[in-house]
């Protein structure tokens, strides 16, 4: 199954690919990778989209904290989370389509950020079944050119990430339980 | 005070208490040589860079303190490559220093540039690439903290030439360090502890599987005291050998692949496994889903990672060995498995000693006949050193440790060509240690340069070439399991005496077993470098064994070809 995972890491050359190589060297499919910074100086936060059943995702959870640049990693799968993904797509938009081009972007609350005789650059943002089902109905109007950020995730309700600075030491004893 | 980069190499490694690098100079790390004469170091110029990493690994592993090996950029780093696997696989502290391209070329392929940070992420526990002078005594003190903390491990540390010129405002500073992303946890949570007394107490077959975490950890005392309060049988894995004495009642010996049979026997059928800093590798639980079928398992491991790895646990305590275990001690109640001890005692019938005796009293030299005699007479005493290969096995086997720290040799990575730097490393470690490398004729001739280094350093270790005239192992395998068609294991080699009389140092030759005593002995009585080459039976294998991926308790046999002949001198 899906599974989202944050990590905070230390904001150096060379952790996006520490992070990168472990996925390839361990074998984990990563579906989509995010990395930006956060409200921490020094810190950067990834955030990755992996398949793999609960038992992978833990062994995965400990080499990420083998890692030395890795502070912080949280499952989100299982909580209750917000998740979004922004795309922007070029589209053919004609004289003869643009009218049903812009009600489409009207319905899903997208907005136009680019115009020309011909086409337009429109830009969506939501959880990935929105940007989805969005690509489907315009996908027969013409695409021309899409991208995706892939997905951002926040934990729910008012507790942050970011555990306390002399907190339980890499999360270690957490993934040492099999129960 | 104005420091250069190569001086802060310098006073660095001093403040960490290293007292020898072993390494090898070029274009790329100039600088940080100049710079060595002003200090009081010892330093090993190699033959080969791998010989460095191996020396300072078996430095590491002799000694438990950090081992250290540099390399000029490119070709000298790519050639520390195997010896970095290596130290990682076995988790050997060590900091490798490499020079690098000045900063400013770096990306633009430059002479000898090498993205050696690159080829090393996956083998290192940790690595840097420094360009500017002011990063540079942070990175080394973390280096070192990384490297001998936690799980141990190899850190490299790439150098800019430029940054070993550059001059900075530096003072050593020995403030705590602090890494927001690495915080090894020593202490097991006490309720865990509690968890696993209460699995204790449930199961009448328990058994201890001691890996190097015991040794890494110091937690031998812990251990036996362990074992003799719960009463419970000891078994140890490959490099898990010395971490409790091989004649203790309750010492099972060697599991796994080429493991004792009945150790193996035990496992599958024992109630509870105790599995302490080893790491279920695949050697030594064959067929993970026919392993240990009745058993509940314990791990305790400082690596969180290692839980749930290979094997499913029941309870995994994540902390320094030794403290978990003196954690148990406070609560461990006095108990007895007398039964299940005894059991085991009847599974021994098949054991190591008449292994020995079946080998066929044809006058010829065997492997085992040479182990056997060396541990006679050196009394168990000696810090043996191997490579890989069969004799790696035929030592584990028949060269039996009471004491740890006594026994080095590549595990995790199998790298022929380890033994005799590795040798000279622990050697150069523990000057006072009676050192002896047991290599194959292949494996011996991949790094056999080093005695050069061994000469021009004066460091006597003794090498026994297990002389097969083949890459015995593979031909085993080959033997077993390709219909004896021999690709590639025949192997010719030159007449190792005058080899090492080449080198200004003695060798010998060892034709059959009443030769072997003399040799031996000549060998302690000589000063500097000996290598005895043993000439044995060329077709012999390693029994018994479990084929790579077959149940445990599968075992392949010695074939009972001659009667038994029982001498006296093979009591074990
Ligand atoms: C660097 C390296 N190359 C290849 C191997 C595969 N290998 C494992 S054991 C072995 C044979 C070793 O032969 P030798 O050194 O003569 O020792 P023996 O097995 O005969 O005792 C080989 C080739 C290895 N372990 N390491
Ligand atoms: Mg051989």
């Amino acid at each position: 199954m899906r599974h989202t995972l944050v990590a905070l890491v230390e904001d150096k050359p060379g952790v996006l690919n520490r992070v990168a190589s472990l996925f390839r060297r361990r074998a984990f499919n990563i579906e989509s990778l995010t990395v930006g910074h956060t409200e921490q100086p020094g810190l950067s936060r990834m955030t990755i989209v992996v398949d793999g059943d609960d038992v992978a995702i833990e062994r995965l959870t400990a080499y990420l904290y083998k890692l030395v640049n890795v502070v912080h990693v949280e499952d989100l799968t299982h909580v209750p989370a917000v998740t979004r993904d922004l795309a922007m797509i070029k589209v053919a938009a004609p004289p003869e389509t643009r009218t049903q081009v812009m009600q489409v972007v009207d319905v899903y609350r997208a907005r136009i950020v680019d115009v020309t005789t011909q086409s337009l650059i429109i830009e969506v943002t939501g959880d990935e079944e929105k940007i989805e089902s969005f690509v489907e109905v315009l996908r027969p109007l013409g695409i021309l050119e899409m991208v995706r950020t892939g997905l951002l995730a926040m934990s729910r309700g008012g507790a942050p990430l970011y555990p306390p600075p002399n907190g339980n030491g890499n999360g270690h004893h957490a993934a040492a339980s099999a129960d | 005070m104005k420091r250069t980069g190569a001086q802060i190499v310098w006073e660095t490694l001093m403040r960490e208490g290293v007292e020898v690098v072993f390494g090898y100079p070029g274009g790329a790390n100039l600088p940080i040589y100049d710079a060595m004469l002003d200090y009081p170091v010892r330093h090993v110029l190699v033959r080969h860079e791998q010989g460095a990493a191996h020396m300072a690994d078996g430095y590491a592993r002799a000694s438990g303190r950090v081992g250290v090996a540099m390399a000029t950029s490119g070709p000298g780093a790519t050639n520390l490559v195997t010896g970095i696997a290596t130290a990682m696989m076995d988790s050997s502290p060590t900091v490798f220093l490499t020079g690098q391209v000045v900063s400013k070329f770096i990306g633009y392929d430059a002479f000898q540039e090498t993205d050696v940070t690159g080829i090393t992420l996956p083998i290192t526990k940790h690595n840097y690439l420094v360009t500017r002078v002011e990063e540079l005594g942070d990175v080394l003190r973390e280096a070192f903290y990384i490297a001998r903390t936690g799980r141990p491990g190899p850190v490299l540390v790439d150098i800019a030439k430029d940054a070993q010129q550059n001059s900075t405002d530096w003072e050593y500073s020995d403030r705590p360090i602090q890494l927001r992303g690495y915080r090894p946890n020593r202490h097991p949570l006490s309720r865990q502890v509690e968890q696993a007394l209460e699995m204790l107490s449930a199961a009448r077959k328990p058994l201890i599987l001691a890996g190097r975490g015991v040794l890494l950890s110091g937690a031998m005392r812990e251990l036996r005291e362990f074992a003799e309060r719960a009463h419970i049988p000891v078994a140890v894995t490959l490099l898990g050998i010395g971490a409790f004495p091989a004649s203790h009642p309750l010492s099972l010996g060697m599991m796994g692949m080429h493991g004792e049979a009945w150790v193996n026997q035990a496992i599958q059928e024992s109630d509870l496994l105790l599995a302490f800093g080893m790491r279920f590798d695949d050697r030594v639980t064959g067929n993970l889903k026919t392993y240990a079928p009745n058993a509940r398992k314990i791990h305790l491991d400082i690596d969180p990672a290692e839980i749930n790895k290979n094997v499913r646990v029941d309870l995994g305590i994540v902390g320094d060995l030794r403290e978990s275990l003196q954690e148990f001690l406070d609560h461990l109640p006095q108990m007895d498995h007398s039964e299940w001890v005894e059991h085991i005692n009847t599974l021994k019938g098949e054991s190591a000693v008449r292994d020995i005796q079946y080998l066929p009293p044809d006058g010829h030299l065997y492997a085992a006949h040479v182990i056997h005699d060396l541990w006679r007479y050196t009394g168990g005493n000696a810090l043996v050193v191997t490579d890989v290969g069969q004799h790696q096995m035929w030592t584990a086997q028949y060269y039996r440790h009471d004491q740890p720290f006594q026994w080095i040799t590549s595990g995790g990575l199998g790298t022929m060509g380890f033994g005799l730097p590795a040798a000279i490393g622990a050697k150069i470690a523990r000057p006072d240690a009676e050192v002896w490398a047991v290599v194959g004729d292949g494996g011996f001739q991949m790094t056999a340069a080093e005695l050069s280094t061994a000469a021009q350093e004066g460091v006597k270790v003794n090498v026994a070439i297990i002389n097969n005239g083949f890459l015995g192992m593979v031909r085993q395998w080959q033997e077993f399991f390709y219909d004896r068609r021999y690709a590639a294991t025949p192997m010719r080699s030159p007449d190792f005496v005058k080899l090492a009389e080449a080198h200004g140092l003695t060798g010998l030759r060892v034709w059959r077993r009443e030769e072997v005593f003399d040799a031996i002995q000549r060998a302690r009585e000589t000063d500097g470098t000996v290598v005895i080459d043993f000439r044995v039976e060329q077709e012999d294998s390693v029994y018994p064994m479990v084929p790579a991926g077959a149940d445990l308790h599968n075992m392949i046999r010695r074939p009972v070809r001659n009667p038994l002949v029982e001498t006296a001198q093979d009591e074990m």
